[in-house]
């Protein structure tokens, strides 16, 4: 295993060891994403008929969510004992500390969607989700890592900024807008009776094509936007 | 391991260095050395810049000008960090971790290819090996000093710096971490310490650098008489 692999396996392996511990970021971000679908489920479903399409977008509103929860509080905890300062100091490549914490939180977010994904099925009659299940599995993590490439970049970059919170949400949303659309329109066609396969192929070749562009930035300037 | 032969400095030597926040100056033009097997002191009240120069000297911080010489590098790379330990005023450690895996991680991200062994003597060295599997958030604030110090020296640093190291220590602890600071010394290490606490900085350093708003207002040689050199620089200083 490459030094940079090694680096990234062990700040993935620490983070999972506190996440383990505390179990803070997985509690809060599934408590957010289930309430979430929850409050969609009674303004949505009428009847017990959800309207068309209404899982795919609430899926993806979940995990844009819960995944900026996710990377506040990651970040937060770096924050408290300045642990971000001493990652840093380390004479590991800096972007194989983003890609542990990247990983970290991929891995957070997908438990999170193990649980949302039956859970809209139930409540939004979508089971057809389950007609393909390896083109959901490529949807959700070529998604999943595309948005927390971005947000892992942001998290990191605004650690010290005083309005932090506020500023995560602003600075993410919009630049991961083609991510969240093509996880809809790619899960939407998953529910669709007739899935065309092509198509979803094209939203998931799409959404890898986004994860290479970001993650290929995020790991350009991980280093200068860390140094102050 | 990143190899030690030929990355080792015998002197960092801070030229002219200035650090602004926007408007704010934190440092201004400040300079001096400090030699391989050597304690240096910087003495300053609150927010004087102490903290700023030490995140510089640890690479965390771009001086706005001026520059700092590691012997004859100055480039803040890996293989420069390998050399550099600090000990900030926040402990970074993982408070959900315990002792053992704090050490162990942060031996491993050094390339430490057996962290776990290197966690045990420096718990041993702490005089902790007994609370080894404990989390770091169960122990007293001394206890947490001392893991934090064993996590700054664990790749055996030539260049050390200390943010305030004394905060919360007990007598007992105070002693022992002089006493380490004085082994480092012998080894050939350079240890920069922040401090205002000026009890125990008297005698303890080889030079002293005092510092106020930002400005390097005076330096001595040796910590003797230091409380009536540091109330004279001041006052000097607020003139």
């Amino acid at each position: 295993m490459s030094a940079f692999f090694r680096v990234a396996w062990i700040v993935l392996r620490k983070d999972l060891t506190v996440e383990v511990r505390s179990r803070e970021v997985v509690y809060t971000t599934l408590f957010f994403a289930v309430s979430c679908v929850l409050v969609f489920s009674f303004a949505l479903v009428k009847e017990g008929r959800a309207m068309e399409d209404a899982a795919a977008g609430i899926l993806w509103i979940a995990i844009a969510f819960a995944g900026t929860l996710a990377l506040g509080r990651t970040f937060e905890r770096e924050r408290q004992a300045e642990t971000l300062r001493a990652l840093l100091l380390a004479p590991a490549d800096r972007p194989a500390i983003y890609v542990g914490k990247l990983a970290g939180i991929v891995a957070l977010l997908l438990a999170a969607e193990a649980i949302l994904v039956p859970l809209i099925a139930l409540l939004f009659q979508a089971s057809a989700l389950f007609s393909r299940p390896f083109w959901l599995g490529a949807i959700l993590l070529a998604g999943t890592v595309g948005y927390c490439a971005v947000g892992t970049l942001f998290a990191a970059m605004l650690i010290r900024a005083r309005s932090r919170d506020v500023l995560l949400p602003v600075l993410l949303y919009p630049i991961t807008i083609p991510v969240i659309i093509a996880g809809v329109r790619g899960t939407a066609v998953l529910l669709e009776p007739q899935p065309d396969v092509a198509m979803v192929r094209f939203w998931v070749a799409l959404l890898v094509a986004f994860d290479t562009v970001f993650v290929t930035l995020a790991l350009w300037t991980f280093e200068p936007l860390m140094t102050e | 391991m990143i190899p030690r032969a030929g990355l080792d400095f015998d002197e960092i030597a801070v030229e002219e260095v200035s650090r602004h926040f926007g408007r704010r100056k934190a440092l201004s033009r400040v300079s001096f050395t400090a030699r391989a097997g050597s304690l240096l002191g910087l003495l300053g009240p609150n927010g004087a810049g102490k903290s700023t120069l030490l995140a510089i000297l640890g690479t965390l911080l771009r001086p706005t000008s001026g520059l700092v010489r590691y012997g004859a590098r100055t480039e803040a790379d890996a293989a420069l960090r390998a050399r550099i330990g600090m000990l900030g005023h926040d402990l970074y450690l993982y408070p959900e971790l315990t002792a053992r895996e704090n050490l162990a991680f942060f031996a491993a991200l050094y390339g430490d290819r057996q962290p776990a062994a290197s966690a045990d003597r420096a718990l041993a060295q702490a005089a902790l090996a007994d609370r080894a599997h404990d989390p770091v958030s169960s122990f007293s604030r001394g206890m947490r000093q001392r893991v934090a110090l064993e996590r700054a020296l664990i790749h055996a640093p030539r260049l050390l710096l200390l943010d305030e190291p004394f905060t919360g220590l007990d007598e007992a602890s105070v002693g022992a971490l002089v006493r380490r600071l004085r082994d480092l010394r012998g080894q050939g290490a350079i240890v920069v310490l922040a401090t205002h606490d000026l009890d125990v900085a008297e005698g303890l350093f080889d030079q002293v650098v005092f510092i106020r708003d930002g400005r390097m207002v005076d330096t001595m040689a040796g910590s003797e008489a230091l409380r009536a050199a540091y109330r004279s620089v001041m006052a000097r200083a607020r003139a």
